[in-house]
């Protein structure tokens, strides 16, 4: 299985993307963010970090470079796009999913372990996860998550919601909502279910010495889907 | 152009007969940018004119040592072909006028340090001192310091993996924000700042120049008064993003070989690194300053050797390099000029819309920098208190524990690192709250434990004794995780050494340092020194931060502080004698705050920090903390609300007095945990090595127990614990 990382200037979450996606059997390549063109592959992910600083709104220059077309074409023909976290900020920013990233509601960056409870397995990121509920790392200052009534109706309608913040036995309440996000939403799919942006960092969980493991999970997963 | 005088020349912090000492060194008066050149190179900040002659005697040798002193950072050999670059400084005057620009520029400029000489920093640390909770602006500075740090860090992607936070009434006018960065580098591909050969292209590399930070090294060699505000403009601004792709591209040009030397442009900019590069070659330097890249307009040759802009480079290259760097710097976005070359005249020469505009002799800026043996005097070794039997008549065990818990300097503050990405670059084993932060080498099984520590509070009382101390803290730290001790950076942060009292202070504390760090094998690679925190007359308790590394060559066999299983036995190694002077439990609970600190035996310091070693190297412990500031009965605590296991502790034999035994903060004490099967065969190779112990109590149940003397549940302790600072910020 092939994979390619785009490095946006300000990316810093692309090397452990990189180490995390080959420990799991992906053929990975790096792509500059000002190549027109993203070789063959099954699966591209838009890392985290502070793209372009941050500067304007997180994600929205990113959104507009040079590389990101490429990204909506492999998209929209159907192919996996996997951003975290300022990842994620991009896909809304490019419109590939609904909704915005707003500034953490305590207003502090926050890094830290969260359990998130996975609401949608139909899809090939959580297929075949066994466990419902995910001990994630976040750390980010806008990963509160909005959209409108309308917006929301759709995507709940469309089982669009793919993670959601919640203790270590799945309730989803307020206690457990790190950053404010609209019904503790930490991840979204797009329709089709091939586009999924979220704000916990799996690749920060790969083994027994890191934060916890369960990202490992998620990688597993992810590669056997494919 | 403004005419030089002495008058204008004491307005830069120069004073009278240094001024003189220039128009004698030049036979002529500067003219404003030379002057502006001299003040720049001659403060304290640049010149350590007052600490020179005392940091020679630092211990700065030994085989793990590849760069002491003198460079950007330090270097040391962790085995194989690695080595790591460190090195901590102080942001305190900037910090205190505009937190959050003065922290994150704090912490740029000492990554700059770092990456400045090949290395990729993999982790970034922290000691911050603040004056009291209750004072007006201490909220705000921390809230502002802590945002400042974690925006420039984690927007750079280097995790922050330790730190260290205090309060005290003495850092009231001068808080203090010391960061460190540690960078890993192929011992083989360091990079130097010394420039070498003649006619070599001087590059310059990064942000544009402006008018921010002009005088920031005068500022911070400056003692405070009641206009600091109208010092704002002095403060540097700092772009974490532009430094981020400053650091892309540089490691990326030094993986080729065009490189001769390279030099951040720090305190001072451009002035200090051009200075400094062709002093350390013998070299004079010539630079257009018409080609710098401004940011703004009609700038003058004064603001452009002066401003201290932020993300900027000083490179020589081999000639007919240029070409080929300047690709590397394209493609990040970043400027690149070719602004000059190196000479053979040992002068530096400043053109500007070609006219010369400056020439000094760089022996005059450096070599000639003015040096003082400045006048101190010895600290007396304060009188021990009696404390008689009455004070501690009414006191319970439980209330003192829970109220030093909560105390600010033992309070838990995750409220801060939470703020700092701690996990980013993926290799962070032991994150903030315990003894150390671990990182793992990329793809080795070795690991690098760092720590930073101090000990006003001992320093104050006892300057040599507090200097000591805090190294011997430092290599603790280092132990209790399983590392290795290697090498230490320091950062010296006093008063005015213009007063005998603060220049004893410095002199006795680095004496200390010297005097411990060369026993434990533990040299100073690193460092800096901050002096005229002082605001209206009032300076700061003597607070030497010291950085430590140590190395694991298994990161699987690192120690945490976490207790693991019901059952096990805990121990303290080291012997408890009872010290209360100068201790959180003298202050917080029976209001003394006189007296000697814990005395530093470094014959016992080492014994028992190799013991501890020795023991992990035989996978017979279980889990390790020091004991350090609130004495045994907090290190207990603490490490049972990390891991939420209660201890039932032993009756004391004998009439020790329990408060004495549980609060006293004797020094060179570690507690472990020991599994029952391994207990005697721990006993045994303590008594041969004959190490003192005690036999402390056994993990056990959800509270910490002490017969009829104290019950709390973990959970009861943990509340306080956790809550104090943040509850604090939302009041």
């Amino acid at each position: 299985m092939k994979s390619s990382v785009i490095i946006f200037p300000g990316s810093n979450c692309d090397r452990d993307m990189d180490v995390a996606l080959k420990k799991f059997g992906f053929e990975n390549q790096m792509v500059w963010h000002n190549d027109a063109k993203i070789p063959k592959c099954d699966l591209i992910v838009l890392p985290g970090g502070f793209s372009y600083g941050d500067y304007l709104r997180c994600g929205s220059i990113a959104g507009k470079s040079r590389i990101i077309k490429s990204v909506i074409d492999f998209a929209n023909s159907g192919g996996l796009v996997l951003g975290i976290c300022n990842g994620f900020q991009i896909l809304t920013e490019t419109g590939l999913l609904p909704g915005i990233l707003q500034q953490n509601k305590y207003l502090n960056f926050i890094c830290k372990n969260v359990f998130v409870k996975i609401k949608n397995k139909e899809n090939k990121y959580f297929k075949k996860i066994d466990k419902d509920v995910l001990e994630l790392h976040i750390a980010h200052n806008e990963g509160n998550y909005f959209c409108s009534n309308d917006e929301l109706k759709s995507i709940e309608d469309n089982g669009q919601i793919a993670v959601t913040y919640c203790d270590h036995k799945g309730n989803e309440d307020e206690k457990n909502n790190p950053n404010g996000a609209l019904k503790n939403i930490a991840g979204i799919f797009n329709k089709d279910k091939n586009i999924l942006g979220m704000m916990p960092h799996p690749e920060r969980m790969i083994d027994p010495f890191l934060s916890g493991e369960d990202g490992s999970l998620f990688f597993n997963n992810l590669i056997e889907s494919l | 152009m403004v005419e030089v005088n002495e008058k204008i020349a004491i307005e830069h912090g120069l004073k009278s007969d240094e001024y003189k000492k220039i128009c004698d060194l030049l036979k002529r008066t500067p003219n404003i940018t030379e002057l502006g050149v001299f003040s720049a190179m001659w403060n304290e900040h640049c010149s350590y004119k007052s600490s020179r002659r005392h940091l020679k005697k630092l211990h700065t040798k030994g085989e793990q040592v590849i760069q002491g002193p003198g460079e950007n950072a330090g270097v040391v050999d962790i085995e194989d072909d690695d080595a790591i670059v460190f090195k901590i400084e102080s942001h305190n005057h900037p910090s205190f006028i505009e937190p959050y620009q003065g922290a994150a520029t704090g912490v740029g400029g000492i990554m700059r340090d770092v990456f400045t000489m090949g290395a990729r920093p993999i982790a970034n640390l922290n000691s911050i001192h603040f004056g009291s909770p209750d004072h007006e602006k201490t909220r705000n500075l921390l809230r502002g310091v802590v945002k400042g740090i974690g925006g420039y860090g984690n927007c750079i992607g280097v995790p922050t993996i330790a730190g260290q936070t205090c309060f005290d009434e003495s850092y009231n006018g001068n808080i203090l924000v010391n960061a460190m960065t540690l960078g890993l580098v192929n011992k083989n591909k360091i990079f130097y700042s010394k420039a070498a050969g003649i006619n070599k292209p001087v590059i310059y590399v990064g942000s544009k120049t402006g008018r921010d930070g002009i005088h920031g090294a005068s500022m911070a060699s400056a003692i405070f008064d009641d206009k600091i505000e109208e010092k704002k403009p002095t403060v540097q601004v700092g772009d974490p993003f532009t430094e981020k792709l400053l650091l892309e591209a540089c490691l990326e040009l030094m993986a080729g070989k065009s490189i001769i030397s390279i030099q951040d442009m720090g305190a001072a900019g451009l002035t200090s690194s051009s200075i400094e590069m062709a002093s350390k070659g013998d070299l004079g330097i010539e630079i257009d300053l018409t080609k710098v890249p401004c940011r703004e307009e009609n700038m003058t040759p004064y603001e452009i050797m002066l401003s201290e802009s932020q993300e900027r480079m000083l490179i020589v290259l081999e000639e007919g390099k240029e070409n080929e760097a300047k690709k590397i710097f394209d493609k990040w976005n970043l400027d690149f000029a070719v602004i000059g070359k190196t000479t053979n005249s040992k002068n530096i020469e400043l053109y500007f819309k070609n006219k010369k505009v400056a020439e000094i002799p760089i022996d005059f800026l450096a070599e000639n920098a003015p040096m003082y043996d400045r006048k101190w005097i010895k600290a007396k070794l304060p009188k021990e208190n009696n404390f008689s039997k009455e004070q501690f008549k009414s006191l319970k065990l439980g209330d003192c524990l829970k109220k030093i818990l909560i105390d600010p300097n033992i309070a838990d503050k995750e409220w801060i690192w939470d703020q700092y990405d701690h996990t980013v670059m993926g290799d962070t084993i032991q994150k903030p709250g315990g003894n150390a932060g671990v990182v793992r080498v990329h793809g080795t099984n070795k690991a690098v434990a760092a720590s930073v520590d101090s000990s006003a509070t001992y320093c104050h009382a006892h300057p040599l004794t507090g200097g000591k101390q805090v190294v011997c803290e430092s290599w603790r730290n280092m132990i209790s995780v399983g590392a290795k001790p290697i090498a230490i950076t320091n950062c010296l942060n006093f008063g005015n050494p213009e007063k005998e009292r603060n220049m004893g202070e410095f002199v006795e504390c680095v004496e200390g340092i010297t005097e411990a760090s060369k026993y434990l094998n533990y040299p100073v690679v690193s460092g800096n020194v901050s002096f005229y925190n002082e605001t209206k007359d009032k300076g700061i308790k003597p607070t030497p931060s010291i950085g430590g590394i140590g190395l694991l060559s298994d990161y699987k066999k690192m120690m945490t502080m976490e207790l693991k299983n019901e059952g096990n036995y805990l121990i303290v190694i080291g012997k408890t004698e009872g010290h209360l002077d100068q201790s959180i439990f003298a202050r917080n609970i029976l209001s003394e705050f006189n007296g000697p600190p814990p005395e530093v035996n470094l014959f016992n310091e080492k014994q028992n920090g190799m013991s501890v070693l020795n023991l992990k190297n035989k996978k017979l412990i279980e889990a390790c903390h020091d004991v350090s500031l609130g004495g045994i009965l907090i290190a207990i605590s603490k490490m049972g609300i990390k891991s939420d296991k209660g201890v039932k502790l032993f009756p004391l034999e004998g009439l020790v007095n329990k408060f004495e035994y549980f609060f006293g903060e004797d020094q060179g004490r570690y507690i472990i945990e020991v599994k029952p099967e391994n207990l005697e065969n721990v006993e045994n190779m303590l008594k041969n090595d004959s190490i003192h112990f005690d036999k402390l109590g056994l993990v056990e149940g959800n509270n910490i127990t002490l017969e009829n003397d104290l019950k709390l549940s973990i959970d009861d302790i943990k509340e306080g614990y956790k809550n104090w600072l943040k509850e604090y910020m939302v009041n």
